[in-house]
């Protein structure tokens, strides 16, 4: 009998392979179920899950809240934008506010890496990190190299290059930790300025050519521009970004192989990848909204597992 | 530990062919019925089944699948093993049909409970019905009987009854542990 060797979600980091396969086990039969003409079951019906926002999402937080919906969770959701932290509230005490609600899962994301780490060891219920600043994104990356097995068959010995902005994203230090332990060969492409300095000791191999890169690959995952984190000009401009990282269906076309196109959304058009590359066959973007939901589920189901009355 | 026979495997064989014929005489030609076997034992025994009304009484297109009630279970955070999900192969509706649920041991009557409730997310079917290989009465948390039954048992709580299968375990057979 398997079970996962944590408590909490709070990074790729901090798993093992086991836990990753026994994830992608479940979310399978998730997968099942969210197919189904009735697409819920019962299994969460006596436990409450917190979704704390102190950062904007769409998709995840959405994602998020179906797979609670769907395991029967009852859930209360807060952003940030609307609460008493406009009022000066520390985070332990918004918490713990929100835990004396008798919450049992907290899934938080925050602008400040760590943060997770911080509540886990602070207040008692389990955590699932929904990314912490530029650190980690561990449901993302669990759900991108889902996406990857289900698409070519297996992980292990797959060529995968993370395009864009390696610098701000925590979804590539996730994907870099997950892809590795199954066994992928992880490459780097992008900006100069936007790659970190210590990348390589990550055992990560970094080309700067996208050409070549994409040669390389099997999966290119491209990363979004991160506006908002752009403090300062890490590149002359977005047109000029989208000359030398961007991909287009000509791009794609003139590789002499099929590579799978993966965006963890959401898409700059015209930018990271042209409208005809994010909707042709060679992209599992959708798969990935999709696999997220099932990915999530399982996540949630077997943490909730170690949660015992 | 001792084990007990319960059933050999000349026994077994002559009690799937009852279920079969009893299978027959109630659903005639199968077009409005279908096999539900509940994962993961209940799978050996709904293959056998259907085999034989396939091979043996020339019953063609029966439509069988998998079950799996793992998400539907009752015990989830209660039990001291985690709760590990199995496969559910059903690719066709059940909405009017009649379902028979099979299963190889009927216990508490816990799992038929979460598989009655696991069923409707296929749709709702006119009517439900229970095959069991062996049933241990005198068990049952909830009221919940067979329709077809191979072998009553009368066991203590902790004893055990396992179901062996060719396919699976290589010998058909059924013992008490």
């Amino acid at each position: 009998m398997k079970e996962l060797s944590v408590n909490h979600l709070l990074g790729i980091k901090y798993i093992t392979k086991s836990d990753i396969e026994l994830i992608f086990e479940t979310a399978d039969q998730f997968k099942e179920v969210i197919n189904r003409p009735i697409k819920k079951v019962p299994s969460l019906r006596d436990i409450t899950i917190a979704n704390v926002f102190f950062e904007n999402s769409t998709r995840t937080k959405l994602s998020f809240e179906l797979a609670q919906k769907r395991l029967s969770a009852d859930l209360i959701s807060f952003s940030a934008a609307q609460s008493s932290v406009k009022k000066g509230e520390t985070l332990i005490d918004t918490v713990n506010n929100i835990l004396a609600m008798k919450v049992d899962m907290v899934v938080m994301r925050h602008e400040k890496p760590g943060a997770a780490h911080f509540l886990a060891n602070n207040v008692k219920a389990s955590i699932v990190n929904a990314g912490d600043g530029a650190h980690e994104h561990p449901t993302q990356a669990l759900l991108d190299a889902f996406t990857i097995r289900e698409r070519l068959g297996g992980v292990e010995g797959r060529k995968v290059v993370i395009v864009g902005d390696i610098l701000h994203s925590r979804v590539a230090l996730s994907n870099i930790f997950a892809l590795q332990m199954l066994g992928a060969e992880v490459k780097v492409c992008g900006p100069k300025t936007l790659i970190p300095k210590y990348i390589e000791s990550l055992g990560v191999k970094v080309e700067p050519n996208l050409r070549k890169a994409m040669e390389w690959a099997d999966v290119a995952n491209m990363l979004r521009v991160q506006n908002e984190r752009l403090d300062v000009n890490y590149f002359p401009s977005t047109r000029e970004y989208a000359q030398q990282y961007g991909v287009d269906k000509a791009f794609l076309d003139s590789l002499d192989k099929e590579i799978v196109i993966m965006h963890p959304g959401p898409i700059n058009r015209g930018v990271e990848i042209s409208s005809d590359v994010a909707d042709s066959q060679q992209s599992v973007i959708l798969d990935q909204v999709e696999n997220g939901v099932a990915v999530r589920m399982a996540v949630i189901y077997l943490l909730a597992e170690k949660i015992k009355n | 530990m001792s084990r007990k026979i319960l059933l050999t495997a000349k026994e077994v064989n002559i009690i799937l062919h009852r279920f079969a014929c009893q299978l027959i005489e109630k659903h005639l030609d199968f077009k409005e019925t279908v096999l539900i076997g509940l994962q993961p034992r209940g799978k050996f025994l709904a293959e056998r089944i259907k085999s034989i009304l396939e091979n043996e009484y020339g019953v063609q297109g029966i439509q069988l699948g998998f079950l799996d009630i793992t998400f539907f279970r009752d015990d989830f955070r209660r039990s001291e093993k985690p709760l590990e999900a199995n496969r559910t192969e059903i690719d066709f509706l059940v909405e009017n049909k009649q379902v028979v649920f099979i299963d190889d041991v009927l216990y508490t009557g816990r799992s038929i409970r979460a598989a009655l409730t696991a069923i409707q997310s296929f749709g709702r079917p006119s009517g439900i019905e229970l095959l069991v290989l062996v049933d241990r009465r005198f068990s049952r948390h909830l009221p919940i009987q067979p329709d077809y039954r191979g072998r009553q048992v009368d066991a203590i709580n902790n004893e055990k009854v396992k179901v062996c299968w060719k396919d699976n375990d290589g010998e058909d057979q059924v013992y008490l542990v």
